[in-house]
């Protein structure tokens, strides 16, 4: 995407990315660190690294928070949404897509019941303006959609994080991963929920805006905690086995397609009730022509996005939707949309890198094990 | 041995005679990022000044590293190979990327003296 420089929005805490170091790079309409400086501790490796092994900070303020409010707001967002949202625990958050009528995603989102009648979504920045406009668009007059511009979102991952946020309000020791609560940081309460985008144990921390320096510095101040750019979350989530929307997953590419299928309960598969339903249904019973699988190229050499993948006897496989380097595994790793009938373990698929055929294996996801703080264990 | 020499690449060389040793520069290498795999040429191979020798992939991306000068490949740094991320740490020593018989040590005298390169940076970046 090119944009001007001059055109790029910056978030609340650009004057704390410069003072360490940040590399910026335009990112979804937005000026936004990609990694620190090597000198002091940054670089993609060095923050993938700490983020695996202690905590880091990532100003993700450039995602929407999106606020749905209203009576019934549940029920009316299970008609864009198709999770179980009517009978969603209080504070209990969800991962849900919007789909569109041939159940494609328009985005895929993070949906927490903050109130009886009050859900936030936090949805990807580059989708903002669509999801906004289809929100609007499909929901009942009577229920009003409230981008919330007053609040900065960070999110604090890493195994350390969990001691290092208890340490300054002890009330996040209740949270288990995908439940929400509120903390008192730096003297302000703060929403926050137990998830995030990298596999770890985590926060994500929505701060009002006038506050969020304040309370970046007091996690800071603590020596587990270094900041993270968006480089690093790129190889945390793809190792991982997250999708990120607008290469892996989009309009084209339908949950089933995404392998997400786990996302939508049972009732909800039962009802067909939602915008998108029908196809997704369909797929679910037939099965997809098409697969999102993890792929473990042999060798060094990333295999990146868009390249083209071809079967045992040179046929058409599918594409890479994404592909780089684990800093945990130190090999590359991609994820591939692949056809069905090849999406399956140990399967060796051949990538075509500048004239070299790279043998690729099919692999479980994710590649490196998720850590997060679950209630049954 | 000469002192280094620089392209407008950000890659540079060093000449005795007509043996030449090339690699990035550092300030490539901290633009580039966390580097993971280089891609060299196969000793032997005739490389024409300007053509696409090398790949060096970052965590990031792909990027060509265009011939310094003509000649022939006579030595790849083969521990680049096992650890990449010595291009990091020491882009203008140990983390050469091939040597070359030149065929146009001419070639070599345009090119930009540690001066006039380190001006050409502080340019790019003002």
């Amino acid at each position: 995407m090119a944009e001007a420089e001059s055109d790029l929005k910056q978030t609340v805490l650009a004057d704390r990315h410069a003072a360490a170091g940040a590399r910026f790079v335009p990112f979804a309409g937005y000026r936004m660190p990609i990694q620190y400086d090597p000198k002091r501790g940054g670089g993609i490796v060095e923050e993938h690294r700490w983020t695996r092994t202690q905590a880091s900070l990532f100003d993700v303020s450039h995602m929407g928070i999106v606020d749905i409010v209203g009576a019934d707001a549940g029920q009316a967002l299970e008609r864009l949404l198709p999770a179980a949202l009517a009978d969603q625990p209080l504070g209990s958050q969800r991962y849900s897509f919007l789909l569109n009528q041939t159940g494609g995603i328009i985005d895929d989102l993070m949906v927490t019941r903050l109130e009886d009648n009050l859900w936030r979504l936090v949805i990807n920045a580059a989708n903002r303006a669509a999801d906004l406009a289809w929100l609007t668009r499909n929901l009942d007059p009577g229920v009003a959609v409230e981008p919330r511009d007053d609040l900065s979102l960070v999110a604090l991952q890493g195994p350390a994080a969990g001691a290092v946020l208890a340490g300054i309000d002890p009330a996040v020791d209740a949270l288990y991963f995908m439940q929400a609560g509120t903390a008192t940081l730096a003297g302000t309460a703060c929403a926050l929920t137990r998830s995030g985008y990298t596999g770890e144990d985590g926060f994500e921390l929505a701060l009002p805006v006038d506050r969020a320096g304040a309370i970046a510095d007091l996690l800071l101040a603590d020596e587990r905690v270094r900041w993270a750019g968006l480089g690093a979350r790129d190889t945390l989530r793809l190792e991982a086995g997250l999708c990120l929307h607008g290469h892996d997953i989009g309009p084209e590419v339908t949950p089933v397609e995404a392998a997400l299928t786990w996302a939508i309960p049972k009732r909800r598969r039962a009802g067909q009730d939602f915008i998108g339903a029908q196809p997704v249904y369909r797929q679910i019973q037939d099965g997809a022509a098409i697969r999102l699988v993890g792929l473990r190229p042999e060798g060094r050499a990333p295999v990146r996005e868009e390249t083209d993948l071809f079967d045992a006897a040179g046929a058409d496989a599918g594409t890479v939707t994404s592909g780089s380097f684990s800093p945990m595994l130190e090999a590359p790793i991609a994820l591939a949309l692949v056809k069905a009938d090849l999406a399956k373990p140990d399967m060796v698929l051949t990538a075509r890198v500048r004239g070299r055929d790279i043998p690729c294996r099919v692999a479980p996801l994710p590649f490196v094990p998720h850590r997060y703080r679950r209630r049954t264990t | 041995m000469t002192a280094l020499r620089f392209t407008e690449d950000h890659e540079w060389i060093s000449v005795d005679g007509t043996a030449a040793t090339v690699g990035i520069t550092d300030y490539a290498q901290d633009k580039l990022g966390d580097i993971v795999f280089v891609e060299l040429p196969e000793v032997g191979r005739v490389v024409a000044k300007g053509e696409a020798v090398c790949v060096v992939e970052s965590v990031k991306a792909a990027s060509d590293v265009y011939a310094v000068a003509s000649g022939t490949v006579t030595e790849i740094n083969g521990a680049l190979e096992g650890e990449p991320a010595l291009v990091n740490s020491a882009a203008e020593t140990d983390g050469w990327f091939y040597k070359l018989e030149l065929s146009n040590p001419d070639e070599v005298a345009a090119l930009m003296d540690e001066d006039a390169y380190q001006a050409f940076v502080d340019g790019a970046e003002a």
